[in-house]
């Protein structure tokens, strides 16, 4: 039982940087194709549903529309950076490309790799995030200053995003299973979580589901600041965070290793 | 260092209730070329995986460099090296990126890997092509490739799952060429390999496997003079059964494989002049090899 527990969790605190590294090696290739296929989803969303919609709903908590979605899509493009990476990325190096293998015969272990591959998508998560939060800034919709506290949450929005989706390819037996994680899971999210409008608008029982969700949380830190208030509850969202980027991530080096050592 | 690379003990691997290595024991000294000969789904590349700790056994014991495994085989894979039976190179990267990035595995620096990848990249013939992008490379390129990426840790032991399938007979003897010159350097090679040749040429000791268990041990020659002993006599183009009957009286032992017969005679020209004068017979006298060893010790043919 031990030996196995070693080779599913990370053997140090700096195997993974190797993995990551290689991560960023393959990106650095592509990396303007990457940004742009990452950044306009959310762009798109930012200024098609906040200019157009913006001018029939008015002001929404004390702010514009735009400036009130901006904070909405800070989160939501760390959530579909990280997971996209890991569902179609991560798990064609698991799987088909012989990636994990080849790094599994040499000194790492399981878990050096599992670890590398959800820094690596937190990394892009990150950088997603902060770049819709910079060009809201840039457009006045929120103060300069509110991104650098923003920042940190960006990051563990995109370690509980990868660490969950890493959860959904330790079980998947194919690519064919991400649509169901993308259709139920990821896009209903976006309306439940408070991203387009406030989650006040919702039916109780939803305003309920909400509140167990990583988005939901995520937006509830990033949103106030952006928007220049102090937020409630910050310990409990952080807390929330933090549960849904550390338990799954431990879960799936576990069904990892149940997958690919037999 | 003792001078025991590899020991395994009554080593047992179920995959569910199917025996896959059944009971296996064998031991590789340091500075040996091992072989484990068998056809495709003889246990081969599960006795090749569990060395490295990737699979456990259900029974038994594994010692690789002086190493318990799987209990230290993150330690152990420190001093090994592995050529998969399938390529896994980063395609998207150069040959120079994939050591580079691979060198990074084991913990090794930049500045420490670049001063050995000149190296590797001599040995594996590879130097015009540094900043080349693998996917663009040969098949027997990327072979060589993988091999010199298994050495950038400079391992004591290396593990290599059918090192030449799929390649063509020129790069195959490259590999060979290249592998005869880490044995000359002291390095230990344990190899699968479902290539008689490359048995025979390559291993000082091998292993005959067959459904997981060890059917024979030793060295080719060893081998082919316990089970052989005497020379071959091929005959192709006839109707089996006639041939077998008239030949019987005059040889130790026929095997049929395919449409070809395998005669072990003492005295070859006796068996000659039974068949002189049939038209549409060739017949072919040779010196024994392993092959004919494994059509002895399993009386069917192996793939090719």
């Amino acid at each position: 039982m031990g030996e196995r527990l070693a080779a599913a969790l990370p053997a140090n605190a700096w195997n993974w940087i190797a993995v990551w590294r290689r991560n960023h090696l393959a990106w650095k290739k592509v990396a303007f194709a990457s940004m742009l296929g990452t950044l306009a989803d959310p762009m798109i969303y930012l200024f098609g549903l906040g200019t157009g919609l913006g001018l029939l709903v008015g002001r929404i908590e004390g702010a514009s529309y735009i400036a009130f979605l901006a904070a909405g899509m800070v989160a939501t493009s760390a959530m579909t950076a990280s997971t996209f990476e890991t569902i179609y990325a991560v798990f064609g190096r698991m799987r088909d490309q012989g990636t994990w293998e080849a790094i599994l015969h040499t000194q790492l272990t399981l878990g050096d790799i599992v670890l590398g591959e959800l820094t690596w998508a937190a990394t892009k998560a990150f950088l997603a995030g902060t770049t819709i939060a910079i060009v809201a800034a840039a457009l006045g919709y929120a103060a300069w200053t509110s991104v650098l506290y923003v920042l940190p949450v960006i990051a563990l929005t995109g370690f509980a995003f990868a660490s969950l989706a890493m959860l959904v390819i330790a079980l998947a037996p194919s690519y064919h299973y991400f649509i169901f994680y993308q259709t139920l899971v990821i896009t209903p999210m976006l309306f439940l979580s408070g991203a387009v409008f406030p989650v006040g608008q919702l039916p109780g029982v939803f305003q309920q589901i909400a509140a167990f969700s990583p988005l939901a949380n995520s937006i509830d830190l990033i949103r106030p600041v952006m928007l220049g208030r102090l937020g409630d509850n910050v310990g409990l969202h952080i807390g929330a965070l933090c549960m849904f980027a550390v338990l799954p991530f431990f879960l799936s080096a576990g069904l990892f290793h149940r997958r690919l050592m037999r | 260092m003792s001078n025991v690379a590899i020991d395994l003990t009554g080593v047992t691997k179920l995959f569910g209730n199917k025996l896959v290595v059944d009971g296996l024991s064998f031991t590789v000294a340091s500075g040996e070329c091992f072989g484990l000969l068998g056809p495709n789904g003889a246990g081969k590349s599960t006795i090749a995986r569990m060395l490295l700790g990737m699979t456990r056994p259900d029974a038994g014991d594994i010692t690789v460099l002086g190493l318990p495994v799987p209990a230290r085989s993150r330690l152990a894979r420190k001093g090994i090296g592995v050529v998969p039976q399938f390529d896994n190179l980063d395609l998207e990267f150069t040959v120079r990126e994939n050591l580079l990035v691979f060198g990074r595995y084991f913990g090794m620096r930049t500045r420490e890997i670049n001063a050995v990848i000149p190296r590797l990249l001599e040995f594996a013939r590879l130097e015009s092509k540094a900043d080349s992008r693998v996917g663009l490379l040969s098949g027997g390129m990327k072979r060589r490739l993988t091999l010199a990426r298994a050495l950038i840790n400079d391992p004591q032991l290396l593990v290599m799952d059918e090192p030449t399938t799929g390649l063509d007979p020129h790069a195959r003897h490259l590999i060979w060429e290249r592998l005869r010159f880490l044995l000359a350097s002291g390095k230990t090679i344990i190899l699968t390999t479902h290539f008689m040749e490359e048995a025979e040429r390559l291993c000082d000791r091998l292993c005959v496997l067959e459904r997981g268990r060890k059917i024979a041990e030793g060295s080719p020659h060893a081998l082919i003079d316990e089970y052989i002993g005497c020379n071959v006599i091929e005959i192709f183009g006839g109707n089996p059964q006639e041939l077998i009957s008239l030949i019987r009286p005059y040889v130790q032992r026929i095997e049929v494989s395919g449409e070809t017969l395998f005669c072990y005679a003492p005295d070859p020209e006796d068996v000659r002049i039974q068949l002189r004068g049939r038209a549409g017979l060739r017949i072919l006298e040779r010196p024994p090899s392993l092959e004919d060893v494994f059509l002895r010790l399993t009386g069917r043919e192996m793939e090719k």
